[in-house]
Order: C-alpha cells, then structure tokens, then sequence
C-alpha cells in the first residue's frame, strides 16, 4: 500500500437497474487531506461514500480504504474509519452520554477508557451541558455535533462526512465545519460531501466534482475555478490612466501573455502565471499612470456553472 | 462478540423498559392470575379417584365465568408478544437514522439480527417463565396438592415449548421488518398472519377435508377417519395447532395421542378411555410439531439473514 494513497476508487461503477449511479469512478485521497465531494443531488457523491464504506457492493471496480477492501474486509474498514451519515439518527430516549456509550461498547472500547473519551468528546463538540440530556431533545445542529463526537469516538484515520452542513443554521454550520477543520489538524483524513460550494472551500484542500456519476474535475478549488473562466489561465484586471497601444504592446512582449483585452481605461490581460509584478513594472516604464490592478478571483458560481451544468 | 453483546444489552433495556412490554406482560398477568382463580375453583369437577395429574389439571380446567384455560390465553398472547417484540427491530433503527451508524461501526451485520433475536428470546422466556410460576404457585396455595415429578418435568417442558412457539413469531416479525420498510405494515402483516393462522386455517382445512372426502352421520368410520386426517394435515401448517396439539399431549396425557385415530375412534365408541400416555411416550409424540416450530424459526431468521445481509443501507 502506497502510504499516500489512503483512499484509492479504481473503476468503481454501481447501476440500479437501469440507472448508472456510479460510473467509472477513478479517485485517490492523500493521507491527511481534506478532500471535498461537491456535485448536484443525485451525482452519486452518497452512493459512492457507501460504496467505499462496505454499505453497499460495488456492482464492479474496487476501493480501497487503507490498503483493504471494504467489500471483502469491511470490519478491518470500519475500525479505521469514522461516517457520519447525511440523516444521522441517534436513539432518541438515550441520552446524548449513553448514545456515545453505545458507540464506544461497540467498538469495543474498554469502559473506563470510554467514559473518559466520552466526556472529553462532549466538551469539545460543547454539548457537556447538556449530555445527560436525552437527545430527542436536541436540535439538528446539536444532534450533527453530536455525530461528529459518535465519529471521533473511535479514533478513525478516515472520517467521512456526507452533507455535514444541510438543513443548520448560519451558526451551526460554522461550528461543525470548524470541528471538521480541527479533526484534519489531528491528521485525520477527511471526505466531505456536499453541494455547499461556499461552505466546502473553507475547509477543503481538495475537491472532486461528481455530475451523474463521473468525476467531471478534480483539484484545488483555486485550479477548478481558472478553468472555469479562462481555461486554466489567469486573468489580471489593469486600470491605468492612459491605455497607449505602446503599453498594450510591451504589456503583449512579457513573457507568459497570452492575450490582452482593452476597453476604456480597462485592460485584461490573460496569462498562464501571476505575472503582476512584470506588468507593473511595464506600466510603471510607459507614461502611464497605473490606477489599480488586480488578479482576477474566480467566482464559485462560475465553477457552479462550468461542471454542473455541462454534464 | 463486543458488539453482539452491546447490542444484546441494549436491546434488552431497551424491551424491558419499553411501554409496550409494560402493557403486555401486565395483560398476561392478569389473564394468567384470572384463569388460575376460576381453575382453581372448578377443580373439583371431573374428579375421580383415578385421576392422575392434579396438579396439571390447573393448567387446563376452566369455568363457566372465563371460558378459557391458562394455555389458550398463552397460544393466544404469546404471539402477540413475539410480534410486539419483533415487527420494528430492523425497520425502526432504518427510520431513525440509527442503522447506518451502527453499521458503520466494526461489527458484523449479523450481529445486530443476532443481538436483537438473543434480547427478544431472553425477554420472552422471562416473561413466560415467571407467568408459569406465578401460575403454579398460586395454584399450589389454593388447591394444595403438591405436583408430582412428572408433573413438574411436563412444566418445564411447557415451558420450554411455550418459548419456541414465542420465538417463531418474533422471527417471523423480525423477518417482516427487514422487509418491510415501515413499521405499521410489518406489524399488520404480522398481525393479519396470526389471525389467518390462528382463526381461519381451521375453517379452511375442515373446507378442504370434507369436499375431498365428505362426511355425515353415516359415514363409515374409515371415512370419518380419513377425513379428519385431512383436516389435521391442513391445519398443521398453522404454528398455533402445532402449538395447541403440544399442549394436549403435555398437559392432558390422558387424552392421548391427539393424531392417532385411537383417540378418533374413542370418541366415538364411548368408553374406550386410552391410557394416559408417558412421559417418554408424549415426548416421542410432539418431537414432530416440535421440530416443526424450530424449523419455521430457523427458517423465518434465515430469511431475514439472505435479505438483510446483502442490502444497501441509506440513511434516507
């Protein structure tokens, strides 16, 4: 097993009759990183979590979830791994303590040693006050913080999440995803679905972009979001006082420039790296007065609009 | 085996704190209290010198104020029993959310089939149990006439069978609530078998049996014979005849063997009382039904294994 490499999907494809939900699916997932899975509903992101959990049967291709098989070892899976699911139950007249007890028993976690990770976990989750109280009572966004206590309670080296975030307040979502963030810091490795865009790149080293059942795009939300304006290029907004042809020129000469755009006192410049520094200097040697400049921030909705509605 | 054993304990707390086993076992009480007050009043009748088996008379006289005996109130409550402990095992845990988090936890999925069975098993001979000796306690202050051996080895046995009987409707609940995604329609399912079962397969054996060969006041006793042999077969398929004709070979040895056409035949001629039957020999007699109830048990479990252990678990 390649150590990098702690969540590897080869040619993972499920079909519901007719319907492919899953098709083809090629993934790797570093250890230690934070890796989102964003797609419309229906792409299949919940289906695949199953798959790589042992929840459900691959109907071909494999996942490997720390060098085993969750379709022929899913107990050695499930000791290293963590899953919240996206409508998480918990036994309502238990109380929060005594539903984490459950968890701890089934694992297999010595009493005392238990008890101890219980209380610890409260706290930090913030539901100590209220852990001997019974969890019908409990709000979603308590009853998502408790999950992510449920998840801990184990010591996973995988934590899956899927839609961590829907259906809680502005607040509560904070709160879980700065949990979430803290866990990555304890070196867990985190798989995220959602189809929060907004909420995802707060936390997300990575993401793979699921559309009926393909991995349309994966990478750095900064990366997906080039490619979704200009094809994987940067572009650099210019404002000076005067647009001479000789500044568009030697702004054209800079090594790196792929096309430059004017309109009005406006320039936009495409190229393949941040080559701000460069163009300064170019505008700063003309007679020109440099206005302002700035790199040009990709917008989620463009990456929303690129990937989702393609397929 | 941790898990198996955390979910048999929860599962346990879980029955004996619930409601519906509150309601239940109170039922059962007070029908097992009622019946043994209007046995123990009614005794007396039907006595000779002869009689063996007083102690176990208890179990089976009724009177004219609770037309039922002890045995009919269990065949007609333990299946209830088993059902309420069973129609929401597998369902419920899917509804709440609770299934794919406890399965994402490193047990076998068996597990949780097997530790909700265990803990369902374990409440139902509790239940049983302590009815019986409440029963048989109360019986032994009010007629006082101790049980003989025999009698007290039949008890156990009753027991034991009583329990079986129980644990086949709570399989075959159980197997509905891995089928049957809501929780209402295992428990009517459920509940409309038992009434088929327990009502109308009598109805429909004693149909059969007289189109295929019919019977009336002149009818050779072959015939008559042939036709109850029919009906008998028929109405075996309910667990519930299996279940009534153990009890009449355990509890009423006297009658004899409840499927050979002696007994028939005696009812007939008048007069020709069987011997009461032996231990030994009434075991020999209801291994079959015995075996049978297990076999329907195991069946319904292995049922809910196939579907339960191949299935997707979503949390929606």
């Amino acid at each position: 097993m390649n150590k990098q490499d702690i969540i590897k999907a080869t040619d993972l494809v499920k079909t519901y009759g007719k319907l492919t939900a899953v098709d083809k699916l090629n993934l790797c997932i570093n250890e230690g990183e934070v890796f989102g899975f964003l797609g419309p509903n229906g792409a299949g992101k919940t289906t695949t979590i199953l798959m790589m959990l042992g929840l459900t049967e691959p109907t071909s291709g494999t996942a490997r979830i720390c060098g085993f098989d969750p379709a022929r070892e899913p107990l050695k899976v499930k000791r290293l791994t963590g899953y919240l699911p996206e409508k998480v139950g918990f036994y309502e007249d238990l109380t929060a303590w005594e539903n984490l007890d459950y968890t701890a028993a089934l694992n297999g976690i010595p009493r005392d040693a238990a008890s101890r990770k219980i209380n610890e976990l409260l706290g930090m989750v913030g539901l100590s006050e209220v852990g001997e109280q019974k969890v019908g009572t409990f709000s979603h966004g308590m009853k998502q913080r408790l999950g992510i206590a449920d998840v801990m309670i184990k010591d996973p080296k995988v934590a899956f999440f899927d839609e961590p975030t829907s259906g809680i307040d502005p607040e509560g979502i904070e709160q879980v995803l700065n949990l979430i963030a803290n866990m990555a810091k304890q070196n867990v490795t985190i798989v995220l679905s959602s189809h929060q865009l907004h909420q995802v790149q707060k936390i997300c080293s990575r993401v793979g972009i699921l559309s009926k059942g393909h991995l349309v795009a994966e990478g750095s939300i900064d990366q997906l979001g080039r490619e979704a304006i200009a094809g994987g290029k940067f572009r650099i907004e210019l404002q000076v006082s005067e647009p001479t042809r000789k500044l568009i020129n030697s702004i054209k000469k800079i090594k790196g420039v792929s096309n430059v755009e004017s309109s009005g006192d406006q320039l936009l410049i495409s190229c393949d790296e941040d080559l701000r520094p460069k163009i300064a200097r170019a505008v700063v040697d003309s007679d020109s007065l440099l206005v302002q400049m700035k790199i040009e921030e990709y917008g989620l909705d463009d990456i929303y609009m690129k990937y989702f509605r393609e397929s | 085996m941790s898990g198996l054993m955390a979910i048999f304990w929860k599962e346990l707390a879980d029955h004996f704190n619930s409601k519906r086993f509150i309601i239940l076992s109170t039922l059962i009480y007070l029908a097992g209290i009622a019946t043994i007050y209007v046995a123990a009043q009614n005794i007396r009748t039907g006595i000779t010198e002869n009689t063996e088996f007083i102690f176990l008379r208890l179990f089976i006289v009724s009177g004219e104020s609770l037309p039922f005996s002890f045995p009919f109130f269990l065949s007609l409550f333990i299946p209830i029993v088993g059902i309420a402990l069973g129609f929401d095992a597998v369902n419920s845990e899917r509804i709440s959310g609770n299934l794919s988090r406890i399965l994402s936890q490193p047990l076998y999925r068996d597990s949780v089939v097997n530790g909700k069975f265990l803990a369902g098993l374990l409440t139902i001979t509790t239940l049983v149990v302590s009815i019986v000796f409440l029963v048989a306690g109360m019986g032994l202050r009010m007629i006082g006439v101790p049980p003989t051996a025999e009698e007290i080895l039949r008890l156990f046995a009753f027991i034991f069978v009583s329990i079986i009987y129980g644990a086949f409707w709570m399989s075959l609940a159980v197997l509905f609530s891995v089928f049957f995604k809501r929780m209402a329609t295992s428990a009517l399912a459920s509940i409309a078998l038992w009434i088929f079962l327990f009502l109308f397969i009598s109805m429909i054996a004693g149909a059969i049996a007289n189109a295929i060969i019919p019977v009336d006041q002149n009818s050779s006793l072959e015939m008559i014979a042939k036709n109850d042999e029919i009906y008998r077969t028929i109405s075996r398929i309910s667990p519930n005849t299996l279940y009534a004709e153990i009890i009449q070979v355990l509890l009423m040895p006297e009658l004899g063997n409840p499927s050979s056409t002696l007994m028939l035949l005696s009812i007939y001629t008048k007069g020709m009382i069987p011997t009461p039957l032996s231990l030994g020999q009434s075991l020999l007699i209801i291994w079959p039904q015995l075996t049978t109830l297990i076999a329907l048990t195991a069946l319904c479990f292995a049922g809910s294994y196939i579907k339960f252990m191949r299935e997707e678990i979503r949390s929606t």
